[in-house]
Order: structure tokens, then sequence, then C-alpha cells
């Protein structure tokens, strides 16, 4: 059993190891419980500097990294980077050795590049999370979907997952695919083909074009963000023929298992990609999903300061 | 490589009688087993806090609810070498308000286990009062913190080692001590 993580940084479940990701899994329900007291503080990193750094806009995942660390009794900062020196036309590795000149204890990174939070993680000493990089991973996201899903059904061994919508563009999508198949899930990816990847059953996935057929019978269908400054583009004709064929709705739900959970990383295009009535209903685990971005975000923080 | 030599210093009826023990000496110190909550601290000082608090109920006629505390993200040694981040979860499903809390661990030593759990315990709200029970004392203090009530007092120097052994999570019964 892991005692410590064994890299220094996070930055994609495609390299970790799933004695590792376990580990997270666990360390977050001890960090869950945190958030169901009245004071929902421990002293765990205390003195330790947290420094958010988003070169993309996000509300959600920046909040929950930021509530993550105040729990945790942190000092967070963050810095969007439209109003800093980046405007300014600073590097990246030049804005990194000046953030470490102030002497951070972690390093959360949210950036269009792909590779970005990797060369900030080999120049600076410190633990760095990857939150986001370009359409590569998002880790925290997908192991904050795999604890969801855990603590729903217990174990994940052996489940049917459908992913759904625009997979070329997405990094939480890559990281799914990654931590579900170490987990030893069945993954199963449908969409428009014009917004497949191609060789992608090479990630040993199951590639679909029709939803019906894709959802048939499974334990999990997460949906997807179609992004809608994507229509001009010529990669699906138009949101209404996109949520007739693609969009998940009564009617389709059916199709899986009756215990089924729907998720989606947000945030959502109520009618487009998922119909309200599906989104709020009885199957939906959106908002513990959201809870649970917390708790597995406190897990991370702890687990990269706390391990040697 | 067996670099240990051990012995057993208290064996399963020497743990029952200290446990009962304690129990009777809890009871009577808090003139009856009203209004009391057991904490234990995981892993081990739960099993003991469960076993006092089915004593309680013979003695007394009391159902005393009975929590598990996890400490490790109170400790003050986080990060350093030899720390260890693997987390139980924190259950105590009562309110710790104005009750009167025993505090159950199996191995008291340097105290700073206990001084972590004072901090847990708190955050959780504010007890009357807190009482500490240790099935095993072996000295080495290197916090101002005493035990109110006490299995044994079993003087050790530092290099060796004490184990204590419970059915619930060890198979068995026993207190062993053993020098490297």
């Amino acid at each position: 059993m892991a005692s410590v993580l064994k890299a220094k940084d996070i930055l994609g479940l495609e390299e970790m190891e799933a004695e590792d990701i376990q580990f997270i899994l666990d360390t977050a329900e001890s960090m869950k419980e945190v958030s169901e007291r009245q004071i929902k503080k421990v002293p765990t990193l205390r003195g330790k500097t947290m420094i958010n750094i988003f070169y993309e806009p996000s509300t959600r995942t920046r909040t929950s990294f930021e509530i993550a660390g105040k729990r945790l009794s942190a000092d967070v900062v963050n810095i969007s980077t439209s109003a800093s020196s980046v405007v300014k036309g600073e590097t990246l590795k030049d804005t990194g050795r000046n953030l470490m000149a102030m002497k951070p204890d972690i390093l959360v990174i949210r950036h269009s590049a792909v590779g970005a939070p990797k060369i900030l993680a080999d120049t600076l000493p410190i633990p760095v999370i990857n939150a986001g990089d370009g359409a590569h991973e998002h880790p925290t996201q997908a192991l904050l979907d795999l604890f969801s899903i855990r603590e729903k059904k217990g174990s994940l061994k052996g489940l049917k997952a459908a992913i759904v919508g625009d997979i070329t563009h997405s990094r939480v999508a890559r990281s799914n695919i990654h931590g579900m198949r170490k987990m030893g899930m069945e993954v199963r990816i449908a969409g428009p083909a014009t917004l497949l990847p191609r060789h992608v059953e090479q990630l040993g996935v199951q590639v679909y074009t029709d939803v019906d057929a894709a959802i048939e019978g499974v334990d999990i269908i997460m949906m997807l963000r179609i992004q809608l400054e994507r229509q001009g583009q010529g990669l699906f004709p138009s949101l209404r023929e996109y949520s007739r064929l693609f969009g998940l709705n009564r009617k389709r739900v059916k199709r899986a298992k009756a215990d089924v959970l729907i998720m989606h990383p947000g945030p959502m295009n109520r009618g487009v990609e998922i119909s309200s009535e599906v989104a709020d209903g009885p199957y939906s685990i959106i908002l513990d999903q959201v809870t649970n971005g917390v708790a597995i975000r406190m897990a991370v923080l702890f687990l990269l300061l706390g391990g040697i | 490589m067996n670099r240990r030599q051990s012995a057993e210093v208290l064996d399963e009826q020497g743990i029952d009688r200290a446990l009962t023990r304690i129990a009777h000496e809890i009871v009577e110190r808090n003139k009856g087993a009203e209004n009391l909550v057991l904490i234990g601290i995981r892993s081990r000082g739960v099993h003991l806090a469960r076993r006092i608090a089915s004593r309680l109920k013979e003695i007394e006629g009391v159902e005393v609810p009975v929590g598990a505390l996890d400490i490790t993200l109170y400790r003050d040694d986080i990060g350093e070498e030899g720390f260890h981040p693997a987390l139980r979860k924190t259950d105590i499903p009562f309110p710790v308000a104005d009750k009167a809390v025993i505090l159950m661990d199996d191995v008291l030593y340097t105290g700073r286990t206990i001084r972590a759990a004072l901090d847990g315990i708190i955050d959780l709200g504010r007890p009357r009062m807190i009482q500490l029970a240790v099935l095993i004392d072996r000295g080495h203090r290197e916090l101002p913190i005493r035990p109110d009530y006490v299995g044994k007092n079993l003087p050790t120097s530092r290099s060796e080692d004490v184990q204590v052994m419970l059915e619930e999570e060890d198979g068995k019964n026993g207190v062993v001590i053993s020098k490297e």
C-alpha cells in the first residue's frame, strides 16, 4: 500500500499508478468529513503558501482549489493572468521564478498550452498541480469523478462508463479515460465523428458515433460540454441537431442501467448536451461531483505537501 | 532478520482486568456514566474505547457513545521525515459540547498524539472536560500531558518499542515490549 505519493507533482493520470489513485481516493474520504463539520478547518497546512495561477478563466476549479487550501489552513493566493504581468509579456518560466522568490510551498496552474504545468514542475523545486493544460489533462477533475462514482457504487472495477461529447477538445475526457482504465473500468466514448480524435481506440476505449448504442447498459454516463463557439467551425451543423443526436434526455437515459449515474464536469449547457430533467433528476450526481472536488483537492494538497 | 528480543508484559487477562478497573474508576470519578462520551484515537484506541463502553453498560446500565478520532491532520510533524500521510476517517457522530469526554489511546509516550487529539476534539465543540485514559503509560513525556486513568505503568527506554495487540486488529490480545 502506498504511504506517500511517488511523484513530486500531479500533472496527469496517464503517468499515475493505480495504487496512487486509490490512495488519493481513500484520503479524500477523510477530507470530505472535514467539510461536514461546523468548523470546516484543520490546521494541517498552516503556514504553507499555495499559489493558484490560472491563465485560463475558471470559477469552479479555482474556487474549489481555494476552498480546499483554506480548509487545510493554508494561505491561498489567486493570480488570474488578465490582471498580471503576463499581459505585459512575461514568460512562463520568468513568472515561475519570480513567484518562487516569494517562497510559496505549492503551485496550482491552469494554462491553455499543453505541457505548461510540466515546464514549471521541472524547473521549480516545489510541487505543481495541473488544473488543466489545453486539451491534455485535468487530473483533479478525473480524480473527483472516480471518487464520486466509487462513493455511489462502492467500487470501480468492472463498471461500464460512457463519455459523450466533444472528446477531441476535452482534457476531462482524456484524464478520465486514463483514470478509469487504470481502475479496471470499461470505457466507451461517443460523439460526432468530427469530434472524436483519430486513433483514440489505442487508449483502450470502445468508440461509438451512435450515442444510443454507446449508453446501452452502462453504469455511468458522463456528458461533456459542447463549446458553443465551435458551432461556427463546421464541426457540427447546429446546436439543435447536436442536441437531437447526442444530447442526453429522459427518453435516451432509459437505455442505460436502471441505477445509472449521470455526470457532467460543468458548466452545463442546459437543453444542448443535457436536458434539465436529466441534469436535475434522481440519477444525476453533478452537484456531488462539485462537493467531492473540494475533498479531492484537499487530499492532493495534503499528500503532496505532507509526503517527503 | 530477527533483530528484536521481545517480552510480553501484559497478557489477555491482564488487559481485561486493567480495562475493567479503568471502567470502574471512570464511574467513580464521574459519579456515574451519565453525560459521558468516549473518543478513541485511531485505531487501537477505538477498540479499547468500545471495550470500555461495554463494561460501562454492564456496570451502570448506561449506553455511552463511542467516537473515533483520526489525529493525522493535527500532527506537528507533517512533511517531515517519517511522517506517513495515511488518513483514517474521524467518525464522531454526536456533539461533544458540554460533555465529559473520555479520550482513549493504547500507549502514552511523548504526549504529542494527545496534544493533537485535544486540538481535534476542541475543533468539534467545547467539551465540559476531557479526561485521558490509556492502557499503557511508557514515560518519556515531551509535553506537559498526564493521564487520568492508566492500565499499566511501564518504564521503558527510548530504544525499546511497545506494541499493544488487540484481537479486533491484530488477531490476539497482549502487550509486548521489544528491544532493537
